[in-house]
């Protein structure tokens, strides 16, 4: 056996392995043998680290020489809910300075919830020739300079995406040093700038770029300038409109409506911010060719909601606000039978009383009517155990459902009981099911249906649920394939956690904020595990100046072999054998 | 040295574990159902409490309030419920909750405050830096998410728990017009916020009408009193200034 394998040509199984992609068969390729596992690692050239701080630069480096394309993730989830302190890390620059050397032929660099800086972008535009991929999701720290200089310099950049990124706006000028000769963009997105940007440089830009797909624009750009944007790109398949509010004049009507119809490869929109009604037909003729459909920061009401929906016969994924109320959704459930993935948004999520019509059985009758829907985000303020396992029962195929009831504990609004059985009836019949968050009023009974059952579960949420320790072992003992788990305001404490501390190293992270851990035994856990890092953050000062017994305020644990990071700020302490003597 | 950690039969087997904490009253090796009161760990109840109480008992964010408002024609409502009618009409809200992402709220902030025909303006949120002397954490706050002094005084009361604003007038101002007022204001060890304004200056919060404010802000600092008391000069002139 071991013959074969050395009498097979290096270049042989190079060839095989390049049909290879997904990261865990490069990683089950990597085990077979040692020739394997060389020949692998040199001919890698994507790589994908979902938490920067479990491995270091020169650790990827080192292993894997020739990368092409890194995605790198930073922050934990709860981030995007101002749960993460400002400072707290996640920083980008010293992966760039490590990669600017080591792989020159860089092309591709993706970063989730990262700390990016100016420097960082222009390190970027600098050292990389073969530039052509940035996507900054949910990242922060850089402002439009950063991006004037990768306009400047990135010859061949195909994709420059900001989804959702805080970026200091000083302002729109830096899209003009996109120099005339560049022709190559296939995707641009700069949907969370605030400035303007210069239309004309826009208009000119989107002109010359016979490749250009994806296009989203920021609120800044005013609708009858769309028609114009759009009549120069023909062919783009995703757009995000700029602000969709104007008023109702025919002649910017007729010039938009022809503009749209004039772009039949579209297939997604999104942006419509300040939408109003009057522009909307505008779209239908493109409507019934749409798989993807952004309507979330839309405000446009029920009845408008309703109409355009059902003229979307092609719909895999809707996302809008809860404008649409049950009624709508009812519509989405009779037209859009290829519907896969639906987010309902809170358009009032901090209002006492509801200000729309959307309850629980919006959901139950997508459920019923969309036979292909497997990911749902849902905000709502009222929820029974009947409908959950309705839901559950419509749709075993589900394989995330993230929900969310605005009052937290809210029990079943009509028989007042916890929602356990309903949840339970959602882990018992989903049993694909990989990403769950939880709402309402929940006893320790549902962790542990959840660890009965969620066997394929990866990703779970939890916030202000469960009575004790109990509920939280039971997600840690029974769910295999966990991955992230995130809670809040839980009264989860020590036992649970050490007993399944082994645990632990099998998963991404662990975060815990405003639950009952004890510094002490974050202490156990971090001399305890070495591969694990064990970061408790405090306001009130060092963890060793309180007993131990005192519980921590956020805990976040995550696996690594990077050992203790050493960028973190004054307020996070890490739990390993030389902290825990430091602070003791 | 054993290490066995965590029970691979899945049975929270405390006892068998080489990890002890040493719980007060020696360590239990069932785990109880209710959680295990020990002195000196705050049951989760009373942290939601300790968060939450600065706006006073009947703004605590009603955990069963939910209940009374699902269950409008039952009568078995527990009994904390009750509500005083004084309630301040802002409801007490959770760091976080519901998790909407800052980038939708800011969205929903502007179609709120913004008014038929205003232009689409360049940045929707307002988001600045807010720190607190002594405090560790920084922190932003979108100011457009307030309406007033008052709410961004409540919002700030429940980010920095030491931390009480000074007594607002009718106007949701600092009495300005009073200058010995002020004066006691920033000669006692209660916390003054503070703000850095368009041109670099540092100015006490409240002196100028709330949207002008929002406006004009570009960064918060809440310190002691009696260090605020530079600032009085440029307060008090505004007073005269203005009568």
């Amino acid at each position: 056996m071991l013959r074969m394998a050395s009498s097979f040509p290096e270049e042989v199984l190079e060839h095989v392995f390049s049909f290879i992609y997904d990261d865990k068969d490069r990683n089950a390729i990597s085990m077979v043998c040692k020739s394997w596992y060389e020949i692998e690692r040199w001919c890698r050239r994507r790589i994908f680290v979902g938490n920067c701080y479990a491995v270091s630069p020169p650790m990827v480096i080192r292993r894997f020489p020739e990368v092409r394309s890194v995605e790198l993730k930073g922050k934990p989830h709860f981030a995007d809910f101002n749960l993460v302190p400002e400072g707290w890390g996640g920083y980008v620059y010293p992966w760039i300075a490590a990669m600017a050397t080591a792989y020159p032929w860089l092309e591709e660099i993706r970063l989730k919830r990262m700390v990016v800086t100016d420097e960082a972008l222009e390190l970027i535009a600098k050292s990389f020739k073969n530039f052509k991929v940035l996507v900054l999701s949910s990242c922060e720290g850089f402002s439009t300079d950063g991006l004037a200089a990768i306009a400047a310099n990135c010859r061949n950049l195909k994709e420059l995406d900001l989804r959702e990124s805080e970026v200091d706006d000083l302002s729109g000028h830096w899209l003009s040093h996109f120099p005339d000769s560049y022709t190559s963009l296939v995707s641009l997105n700069i949907s969370c700038l605030g400035s303007e940007v210069s239309f004309s440089a826009l208009e000119r830009l989107v002109g010359r770029c016979p490749n250009l797909r994806t296009l989203r624009l920021n609120r800044a750009v005013p609708l009858d300038r769309l028609a114009n944007i759009l009549c120069r790109a023909p062919q783009l398949v995703e757009l995000g409109t700029g602000t969709y509010s104007a008023e109702l004049q025919p002649d910017v009507f007729s010039s938009l409506a022809g503009a749209f119809s004039g772009c039949k490869e579209l297939r997604s929109l999104s942006g419509f911010w300040d939408a109003v009604p009057g522009y909307l037909p505008a779209i239908y003729p493109i409507c019934p060719s749409l798989t993807s459909l952004n309507l979330s920061y839309a405000t446009i009401q029920s009845t408008d909601l309703t109409k355009l929906v059902s003229q979307c016969q092609s719909l895999q994924r809707l996302w809008v606000l809860d404008y649409i109320e049950d009624i709508g959704l009812e519509a989405l459930a009779a037209f859009c039978k290829d519907l896969r993935e639906l987010r309902v948004f809170p358009s009032e999520p901090f209002a006492q009383e509801p200000n729309v019509s959307l309850t629980e059985q919006g959901l139950v009758s997508v459920s019923e009517g969309c036979p292909k829907l497997h990911s749902v985000l849902y905000f709502c303020r009222q929820m029974t155990n009947d409908a959950l396992a309705t839901i559950a029962r419509n749709r075993p195929n589900m394989t995330r459902f993230r929900l969310c009831i605005i009052e937290p504990r809210a029990p079943d609004y009509i028989t007042l009981q916890p929602l356990d059985d309903g949840f339970g009836a959602i882990v018992e019949h989903c049993k694909d099911l990989q990403r769950l968050s939880m709402a309402g009023l929940l006893t320790d009974r549902v962790f542990e249906h959840i660890g009965n059952h969620a066997k394929k579960l990866e990703m779970l949420s939890v916030a202000f649920a469960g009575d004790s320790d109990l509920g939280l072992h039971h997600v840690l003992s029974g769910c295999e394939n966990l991955r992230k788990l995130e809670i809040r305001d839980c009264p989860f404490g020590d036992k649970a956690l050490l007993v399944n501390a082994a645990k632990l190293e099998t998963m991404r992270s662990l975060w815990m904020s405003s639950c009952s851990v004890s510094f002490g035994a974050c202490k156990l856990l971090g001399q305890k595990i070495p591969r694990l890092n064990v970061e408790v953050m405090d306001e009130r000062g060092p963890p060793g100046s309180r007993p131990e017994s005192c519980p921590v305020e956020k805990l976040y644990i995550y696996r690594t072999v990077a050992g203790p990071r050493f960028d973190m700020p004054g307020f996070v302490w890490t739990m390993d054998e030389d902290s825990a003597l430091r602070l003791s | 040295m054993a290490c066995v950690l965590g029970g691979a039969d899945g049975d929270l087997n405390y006892e068998e574990t080489e990890l002890c904490l040493g719980l007060p009253g020696g360590g239990k090796s069932e785990v109880e159902t209710t959680t295990p009161k020990a002195p000196g760990k705050r049951g989760f109840a009373e942290t939601v409490d300790l968060k939450l109480n600065l706006q006073g008992k009947d703004a605590v964010m009603d955990l069963n309030d939910n209940i009374k408002n699902a269950s409008k024609d039952k009568n078995h409502l527990p009994a904390a419920t009750v509500k005083d009618p004084a309630k301040p009409p802002a409801k007490a809200q959770v760091v976080g909750w519901p998790p909407v992402r800052c980038y939708r709220k800011n969205i929903m902030a502007q179609k709120n405050t913004s008014e038929v025909g205003e232009k689409a303006s360049g940045n929707s949120a307002a988001f600045v830096k807010v720190c607190m002397d002594g405090a560790p954490y920084l922190r932003k706050v979108d100011l457009k998410m307030y309406k007033s002094y008052q709410e961004l005084s409540d919002a700030l009361a429940k980010m920095f728990s030491s931390f009480t604003m000074g007594n607002y007038g009718a106007q949701g101002m600092i009495d300005f017009m009073n200058g010995s007022k002020l004066m006691d204001l920033l000669n006692s060890s209660e916390y003054v916020p503070t703000y850095e304004d368009k041109d670099g200056d540092w100015m006490l919060v409240g002196d100028v009408p709330w949207e002008m404010f929002v406006e004009s802000c570009k960064r918060l600092r809440i310190m002691k009193g009696s260090e605020a008391i530079g600032l009085a000069p440029r307060a008090m002139e505004k007073c005269k200034s203005r009568t």
